[in-house]
């Protein structure tokens, strides 16, 4: 049986026939859409490289059905740059050798895009190591995830006082 | 994974007629069930999509002064709400001690308590489970069971009941909202799971089409709000299942309990309510020694059913340790790392 959903991928609408209903929205934006950036490690929502974000909110998109998500609006790694410019976490991941081998980074950016947009963790490093103990990272590149967020964190509380004084 | 056939209701009574068919199964966010269906563990052959279904997504006060928070409120979503977390701090602690960000953005409040058993002989297809399949037998008892139960375990089965949330629920005598074939009802939480006995493949006493519309806290729950918290061991730090963990609330007045509520994660096949313990310190003072007296109550029972006789003792003292953070009150804000008993918190008595 087909059916049929639509979505917002990236800021474009796009009407998708689902052949069969057991297709997670990671396998979506792989296999249908072409969106390669969101990676498939575990597959089973141990390991985080899958994240994207559903209506503004990090998930685990190897858990979610597609046909379930008719309607949503999603968010991956390939929507975060604006053209060539990084965007700030990008910039950040770089900076702070936020990776080695690069496998779980869409993941862990993606993951620090729902962290801040959660606002709980604040400038607070363990809390940030906590709010990201969802993504795992094989390379051990933790030090350096941690200062990526945390720096993005400290400006976007700045340009807030600045903006408020 | 196998097959299923898709359907989306787009009622509760609807839902339930869809349900009620062999081999339905309810899906709301999938967090638990597609990770035990890629895995063959869960065959389902429809799944009912209860996601959309109106009206299930809100956490209202009622006249009474009772929470009704509805089945699908994502976990984020309620213990991050400010005013129930206010109400029933351990519980808003124990919801942010488990999973990951990702995971409680999706789990849903209906789903958490209807969570499986992380047994890994339940998951390994290859493997006897009775849980899984009923009279296969329990490769449990001779594997590594560790982590297993110490407390309501049988012969047939001695997995654990592995949520957080549930714990400071049934110590706070939260009840179930269930739609079923014959109308709505109310249940105790507590009396949701069933202990395995000789029918572990039989979880919960839900009836096929029963579908869990809400969670209940009643006002009684706000006495403990003072002292109010929940521990949890884990084998690191942060994204782990409990080996044992306690939830722990008191009522001081004047100095002396009132009234305590307790129970334990970790050790039985259900959340385990420890009311031995909450007699001991009913009317007495909150002193370490007082606390030592109602974890030994709480564990009486307890017996090991593989190598994990350090459960019993490991169980005990962390409910020493809640009781003591307890006392201490509860912290302004939920810890760095909630739930965690590398948390440093004022009171906290790390060689309890």
């Amino acid at each position: 049986m087909n059916h049929s959903i639509s979505l917002t991928v990236n800021g474009v609408r796009r009407d998708i026939a689902l052949s069969d209903p057991r297709v997670t929205l990671l396998d979506l934006l792989r296999e249908q859409l072409d969106l390669t950036g969101t990676k498939k490690g575990c597959d089973r929502g141990q390991c985080g490289a899958c994240t994207i974000l559903v209506d503004g909110r990090r998930i685990n998109s190897c858990l979610a059905l597609a046909i379930s998500h008719d309607g949503c609006e999603i968010t991956t790694i390939e929507g975060v740059a604006r053209g060539d410019e990084l965007h700030p976490l990008q910039a950040a991941f770089i900076a702070h050798d936020g990776f080695q081998c690069g496998f779980c980074t869409p993941g862990q950016i993606m993951s620090a895009l729902g962290l801040i947009n959660e606002g709980q963790a604040g400038c607070d490093a363990e809390r940030i190591r906590e709010g990201m103990s969802g993504n795992l990272c094989r390379c051990g590149a933790y030090a350096g995830i941690t200062e990526a967020v945390l720096e993005v964190q400290q400006k976007l509380e700045a340009d807030k006082e600045r903006r408020v004084a | 994974m196998k097959s299923f056939d898709y359907v989306k209701p787009a009622s509760i009574t609807e839902a339930i007629a869809a349900a009620r068919a062999p081999g339905a199964a309810y899906l709301a966010a999938g967090t638990n069930l597609l990770d035990l269906m890629k895995g063959g563990v869960s065959r389902p052959d429809r799944l009912v999509d209860v996601t959309h279904l109106p009206g299930l997504d809100t956490i209202e006060q009622l006249a009474d002064g009772s929470l009704r928070i509805g089945a699908l409120v994502s976990n984020a979503d309620l213990a991050h709400d400010a005013a129930f977390a206010r109400a029933c701090p351990a519980v808003a602690e124990a919801l942010l001690s488990g999973a990951s960000a990702q995971l409680r953005n999706a789990a849903t409040v209906g789903g958490n308590l209807l969570q499986r058993t992380r047994c890994a002989y339940f998951y390994d297809v290859a493997g006897r489970c009775n849980k899984r399949a009923a009279g296969s037998g329990c490769d449990a008892r001779e594997g590594d069971n560790d982590m297993h139960a110490v407390l309501g375990w049988s012969d047939g089965c001695i997995a654990t009941h592995p949520s957080d949330f549930c714990v400071p629920l049934v110590a706070l005598d939260a009840t179930v909202e269930i739609e079923g074939n014959s109308g709505r009802r109310e249940l105790r939480l507590e009396d949701l799971h069933r202990l395995p006995g000789t029918t572990p493949e039989q979880e919960t006493v839900l009836e096929p089409g029963d579908l869990i519309v809400a969670l209940k806290l009643p006002a009684a729950a706000r006495n403990f709000a003072a002292h109010a918290r929940y521990l949890k061991v884990r084998e690191r730090t942060s994204y782990a299942f409990a080996v044992v963990s306690a939830a722990a609330h008191l009522a001081i007045v004047s100095g002396r309990i009132e009234q305590a509520r307790i129970a334990l994660g970790g050790v039985a096949a259900k959340p385990w309510r420890a009311r031995d313990a909450e007699a001991v310190l009913a009317g007495r003072e909150a002193t370490p020694q007082n606390f030592r007296h109602a974890a030994e109550a709480a564990l009486a029972a307890a017996t090991p059913s593989g190598d994990n006789a350090f459960k019993i003792e490991l169980a005990q003292r962390i409910l020493v340790r809640a009781l003591n953070l307890a006392a201490a009150g509860t912290p302004e804000r939920i810890a760095a790392l909630p739930a965690s008993p590398f948390s440093i918190h004022p009171g906290a008595l790390h060689d309890a």
